[in-house]
């Protein structure tokens, strides 16, 4: 800005300088324009560079036969053809699909219920509050290498309880079956994300006014009818919401299922993501593994668009 | 004092209601607690079959064996991953302030598209990208580099961190910018002196997430860094757990799982506040 110091002024000054022709070629309101444009744009350069860029490459990639090392060429849609026909791929899909309903609902209900448990006022259910989100911030890795060692036939206090309880033997493997070692999976991201579940859940109902459960209270509901009749309906756009993000995140599933089952027994525990990493980095077939991306992100788009039309919807109400 | 059936009635829920959340806190706390002693028995009890309850000697052995499992030993590893992670929050922290601040007050032509599509990154997750990321940063000569693993990082949190700091930006009345600018302020020190302090629990939000996410990622970590010198520590995991194939130390990895945890622990306990608003505020839009 220029030397001149301006005097404490009065809120209508503003206007009069700004119409001053200062400096005659770029407006205040030009000016501002491409300030807005300048400071814009290092973000975009990053997000063309590492999202954009990529993201057109995947379906360029995808038609092509493009190996790590040496020539590309272009295949057309060969590599959607094989995808089709792909019982390893059909395999992952049909086993993330299972890994998604199975997990879904049992998030949903558990993150529902300690919500239910934590929504009153108070320090204590405060810290609870606290306590239950806890697991949510240590990462997938660490929590995945955690229960690895609670579930080990043995030597795991959680493979001992059982013992001790009469549900299993001492030695019993949880991991020698896909199934057996799909629920200790489960157990672990239940263990993890259910606070992530409570929090978003816990924002919807706080959200409704307070009035309208108690109006209920006082027609003579119970704590439970009322939650059940009124908070549930009115709580539509956070249940969406909160779904969506569990049928996302269950279908990128991988670090859980690589760190603890290493896609077995016999490949049976390999999900989408799973299959499309060992296509790409362990087999390094580039531009299969950029097809069976592409075939993902539809999935995750349709899911997306889902997402947007249940909150749409649900604005009406 | 008598006990009237009211009484017995409100207490009895509020009982319940104890025992519900102890029984809930037992179990959420119950890994954590296994995680901690078992890191420190001593090696010898920490594969005693069956596992004992508690470490009946306390040992930091373990912790010291981490600073020499591997080839570089964790403390190489942790100073990565505070790096990528320190790197990857204030990258994201400056960028999404300056582009939060544009969109928010400072718009153009075409910036609703823009900031539309900068959204759009939300929807399409980095999973579904990384083989081409995997070709671009090798061609750029940053493929096994930590600085390549914090712009991809960067990238994936931007979009949250710009929505955070727009909306913190625009919740700041228009009069209060253009007091500031008639005081002689220019454009940026407007920002610097009186939008960003309004703004600042938005922005510890966006590096309190930043960070978390940096300091935890797997995937990416696992694909685009394969010198074991630069593995962060969630990678670094799995050197410990393949380390000493059949006598597998659960003991060690456990101190490395709580070398991994425990910060984020610390972390959230301390700033929960800004994490539970930022995450709330994302959430309900």
């Amino acid at each position: 800005m220029t030397k001149t110091i301006s005097p404490p002024v009065a809120p209508s000054r503003p206007v009069a300088r700004a119409a001053e022709p200062r400096r005659p070629w770029l407006s205040t309101r030009r000016r501002r324009q491409l300030m807005g444009m300048a400071m814009v744009s290092p973000a975009l350069v990053v997000v063309t560079v590492f999202f954009l860029v990529p993201l057109v490459m995947t379906f360029w990639m995808s038609l092509h036969d493009w190996p790590l090392l040496g020539d590309h060429s272009f295949t057309g849609l060969a590599n959607y053809r094989r995808a089709i026909h792909d019982t390893d791929w059909l395999h992952a899909i049909r086993f993330t699909l299972t890994y998604t309903v199975l997990i879904t609902p049992i998030l949903l209900v558990a993150g529902l219920a300690v919500a239910f448990l934590v929504h009153r006022g108070g320090r204590a259910a405060r810290v609870f509050q606290s306590i239950f989100f806890l697991p949510v911030v240590i990462g997938f890795a660490a929590g995945a290498f955690l229960w690895l060692y609670l579930a080990q036939p043995g030597l795991g206090p959680l493979a001992d309880l059982a013992a001790r309880f009469g549900l299993a033997g001492r030695d019993t493997n949880w991991f020698a079956t896909a199934t057996s070692g799909l629920l200790v999976v489960t157990a672990m991201v239940v263990w993890k994300v259910t606070g992530m579940q409570m929090l978003l859940l816990l924002s919807g109902m706080q959200a409704i006014p307070g009035e309208l459960t108690e109006a209920a209270r006082i027609d003579g509901a119970s704590r439970w009818k009322a939650f059940l009749h009124v908070t549930l309906p009115l709580l539509r756009p956070t249940l969406a919401l909160v779904l969506v993000f569990s049928v996302a995140g269950s279908l990128l599933a991988f670090d859980q299922f690589y760190i603890m089952t290493a896609g077995g027994p016999s490949n049976g525990t390999i999900t989408a993501v799973y299959q499309i990493y060992r296509t790409s980095f362990i087999n390094f077939d580039l531009g299969y593994g950029a097809a069976l991306s592409a075939i993902l992100m539809v999935a995750l788009a349709a899911v997306s668009a889902v997402q947007m039309l249940l909150l749409r919807n649900s604005d009406h109400s | 004092m008598k006990t009237t059936l009211a009484d017995v009635r409100s207490t009895l829920p509020r009982a319940a209601w104890w025992i519900a959340c102890v029984c809930v806190s037992v179990l959420v706390l119950y890994p954590l607690a296994v995680m901690v002693s078992q890191s420190l028995k001593k090696p010898s009890e920490a594969t005693e079959n069956p596992p004992t309850l508690y470490p009946h000697g306390l040992s930091l052995e373990n912790y010291r064996a981490l600073g020499n499992t591997g080839q570089f030993g964790i403390w190489q590893h942790v100073s990565n991953s505070l790096l990528v992670a320190a790197g990857t929050t204030l990258l994201t922290m400056l960028l999404a302030t300056l582009a939060g601040y544009g969109f928010a007050k400072l718009r153009f032509r075409g910036s609703g598209v823009l900031f539309f599509i900068i959204l759009a990154t939300f929807m399409i997750p980095f999973q579904a990208i990384i083989t081409p990321l995997f070709s671009i940063l090798h061609d750029m000569g940053l493929s096994d580099t930590l600085l390549g693993l914090t712009l991809v990082y960067t990238t994936f949190q931007l979009p949250f961190g710009i929505f955070l700091m727009r909306n913190s930006f625009a919740s700041v009345p228009a009069s209060i910018e253009e007091a500031a600018l008639v005081d002689g302020c220019g454009l940026v020190s407007a920002m610097a002196r009186v939008l960003l302090p309004v703004a600042i629990p938005g922005l510890i939000s966006t590096a309190l997430f930043t960070f978390f996410a940096s300091w935890n990622e797997f995937f990416a970590a696992l694909i685009l860094v394969t010198d074991e010198s630069k593995f962060t520590l969630p990678v670094t995991l799995t050197v410990l757990a393949s380390n000493q194939l059949g006598t597998l130390n659960w003991g060690l990895m456990q101190a490395g799982v709580a070398v991994t945890a425990i910060p984020c622990i610390v972390l959230y306990l301390l700033l929960q506040r800004y994490y539970v608003a930022g995450l709330v505020a994302g959430a309900v839009k």
